[in-house]
């Protein structure tokens, strides 16, 4: 093993991922790090398009490159990704790291049968006969909790219901034991009762193999059953990161503030309205200028001499808590009491 | 599939019988008399009798439709030919040849051109379709793109002659058209056709190279590709197994229907290369009034169009297991 024990599993520094269009660049992710051990999860939360899922098939280096230019670097298990060789990515998908994907329809083949599927990804990395890997895509089945798997494992994807489908990419994604498994809103379509029994499903395997796992997702909810770290992204940067009990319990950035008021409260009284953030999320052709948060933010009049707009704030991260936002800490404390207040949060 | 293809076949049946008819009623329903056409200058109304019955065609029109339609099936008596054995398409007015003979005798060329060009067109159409798709926006993608656009709006009689003038009368690398059998000379089969063969390929690979090129530019952003690649797959295996496997279904259901018109169509091809095949007895018993043989061809032409439709039916549900043949 090339890792020492100071260095985490993964790790992303400064990335930049800026796509060329007809229309100018495009800044997808705009200079973002973090890290990962081994056996932890990390969700990362944002609105769409705030460059989580970029980050995320830039890591698997899954994006295209002809448009696409990337600066930064990212570090698996030592290992540096972004110069690393198409040959070498081939040996690491799958196998080292492995993603599942939102949409297991449209993810899976509609040409080959599940069993197929499974069973190549085995034999590509393993080397394994027809037959193990066969009977390793039926084991995989099983522990996933597909009936009657030596019977669907023939099964094409249209055959499977769209829970069975979601276990099935599952099983595919796992099938070579990964160290590293991205999981990008691999609940969003599915119902309640199917996305709890996949959280426990993911949450037991990965106390089985010690997988660290990143958890894509805009459902706080979601965050808040698996997560230990949380990654706040906006505009293609991060906001705020910390633990799951400080980002949920303490937000200390107007943004996640926001996110999190405009979730229903469980607990709380039920007529009082939801309060969502006003405006819409930033474009990444012409992001503002200074803080891309601070068109919407509730209290960008508070900070003194306009720097909401005129500057970018700087992520100050200090034993992995850090939120990027110009208050100062004292004034944001008060702020944020009220703001809750106010919201029927508290 | 048995029961799909029973069920197909019953419902080709039905649609030949209707353009038989069809076909039938319009060659009557201009006024015209091919007896008279076949007796010559001095004709008498003896002769004319004669010549109508020797022909089978001395009963009102529905009555013969109803003779023509008995030969088929089960064989018929001719006062000018005799006993002839079903399938029995009648004999030409033109020259007393019996139909089937003289559709089986121009088929094999037929088949040859449309096969032979087929082979051609379908190994560079979609050689220079995938490059296109791979390379997209690149420059080969640029000059595979703008050349099929040239090549898809020249014309056969155009090129055939240009190539014909060029190929083998200025220069002598190609040999001048001609038709010998496969079984006979295998050799001088493809020298003799290599032109037609060329010259059709030119025009049709530009089809094949578009719309390979289009397929594979939407398989390949398909999520199920990135899953393959995000598997660790090769990009060979991402290109061939993945995204090609869905790019096959469209091209396959219109190469189909292009083959039966190449085989059925094959006109202008057959003049401009001046071979004697199926086309050009089309065009003949047109201009001779020659209804049996205009029968054959018809139906021989619908009858590809027909089977051809339903082979790519099966070869869909072959491709892609969501389809179901029913």
């Amino acid at each position: 093993m090339t890792s020492t024990d100071q260095q985490p599993f993964l790790s992303v520094r400064d990335l930049k991922v800026h796509f060329s269009t007809e229309d100018g660049i495009v800044k997808a992710v705009d200079g973002l790090s973090f890290d990962i051990a081994r056996g932890q999860t990390l969700g990362i939360v944002g609105e769409s398009g705030s460059g989580k899922s970029v980050t995320n098939l830039t890591i698997l280096g899954l994006h295209d490159p002809a448009r696409t230019r990337i600066d930064g670097e990212i570090l698996l298990d030592g290992q540096e990704l972004l110069t690393a060789s198409e040959r070498t990515l081939e040996k690491l998908r799958g196998n080292k790291m492995s993603m599942i994907f939102q949409d297991a329809l449209a993810s899976l083949s509609p040409y080959h049968t599940i069993g197929t599927q499974i069973a190549e990804v085995y034999r590509k990395h393993t080397g394994a006969s027809k037959k193990e890997a066969r009977a390793r895509a039926i084991e995989m089945l099983t522990r996933v909790g597909i009936p009657q798997p030596d019977v669907r494992v023939d099964d094409y994807p249209h055959q499977f219901s769209g829970g069975m489908r979601q276990r099935a990419m599952i099983a595919m994604a796992l099938v070579c034991d990964p160290e590293l498994l991205i999981a990008d809103e691999p609940t969003t379509a599915l119902d309640v009762t199917v996305q709890a029994q996949i959280m426990d499903l993911l949450k037991d395997l990965q106390q089985e193999f010690g997988t660290a796992i990143i958890f894509i997702t805009h459902d706080l909810g979601v965050i808040a059953d698996i997560a230990d770290d949380v990654l706040v992204m906006y505009g293609g940067r991060c906001v705020e990161r910390g633990t799951k009990k400080q980002v949920l319990g303490n937000p200390q950035h107007p943004y996640t503030l926001g996110l999190l008021n405009s979730m229903p409260a469980l607990d709380g009284p039920v007529d009082v309205p939801l309060s969502p953030i006003p405006g819409s999320p930033p474009s990444l052709l012409n992001p503002p200028t200074g803080c891309r948060f601070h068109p919407r933010c509730a209290f960008a009049e508070k900070v003194a001499g306009g720097k909401c707009s005129s500057a970018q704030p700087v992520l100050e991260v200090i034993d992995g808590r850090g939120s990027a936002c110009h208050l100062e800490t004292s004034q944001r404390d008060a702020l944020f009491a009220d703001y809750a207040a106010t919201a029927g949060h508290n | 599939m048995f029961r799909f293809l029973v069920r197909r076949a019953l419902g080709a049946l039905v649609i030949l019988l209707i353009i038989s008819a069809v076909t039938f009623w319009l060659f009557y329903a201009i006024p015209r008399d091919p007896a008279t056409m076949s007796c010559g200058k001095n004709c008498t109304p003896d002769m004319l009798e004669q010549i109508r019955k020797n022909l089978g065609i001395d009963h009102p029109v529905p009555v013969q439709y109803w003779d023509w339609l008995k030969g088929v099936f089960v064989g018929r008596d001719y006062a000018g030919f005799g006993h002839c054995d079903a399938p029995c398409f009648g004999y030409s007015f033109a020259n007393r040849e019996p139909v089937l003979g003289t559709i089986l005798d121009r088929l094999p060329l037929t088949l040859s051109l449309a096969f032979g060009s087929a082979v051609v067109f379908l190994i560079f159409g979609i050689g220079t379709g995938m490059i296109a798709a791979v390379k997209q926006g690149k420059w080969q993608d640029k000059v595979a793109s703008s050349a099929s656009l040239v090549a898809s709006s020249l014309q056969i009689y155009f090129v055939g002659y240009v190539a014909m003038y060029f190929l083998v009368a200025k220069l002598g690398i190609l040999d001048n058209p001609s038709y010998t059998p496969l079984t006979e000379n295998p050799a001088e089969w493809a020298s003799g056709l290599l032109l037609p063969w060329l010259v059709l390929a030119l025009i049709w690979t530009a089809n094949y190279t578009r719309m390979t090129r289009s397929q594979l530019v939407e398989t390949l952003s398909e999520d199920y590709v990135r899953t393959a690649r995000a598997k660790g797959m090769s990009s060979r295996n991402v290109f061939f197994r993945f995204a090609w496997r869905g790019a096959m279904g469209p091209i396959v259901t219109i190469f189909g229907i292009d083959l039966a018109t190449l085989i059925g169509g094959a006109m202008i091809t057959e003049y401009t290369f001046s071979l004697q095949g199926v086309g050009r007895l089309a065009v003949d018993s047109v201009e001779k009034s020659d209804l049996p043989m205009l029968l054959g061809v018809t139906l021989l032409a619908a009858g590809a169009i027909v089977i051809f439709n339903i082979a790519v039916d099966a070869v869909y549900a072959l491709i892609d297991p969501r389809i179901r043949l029913a």
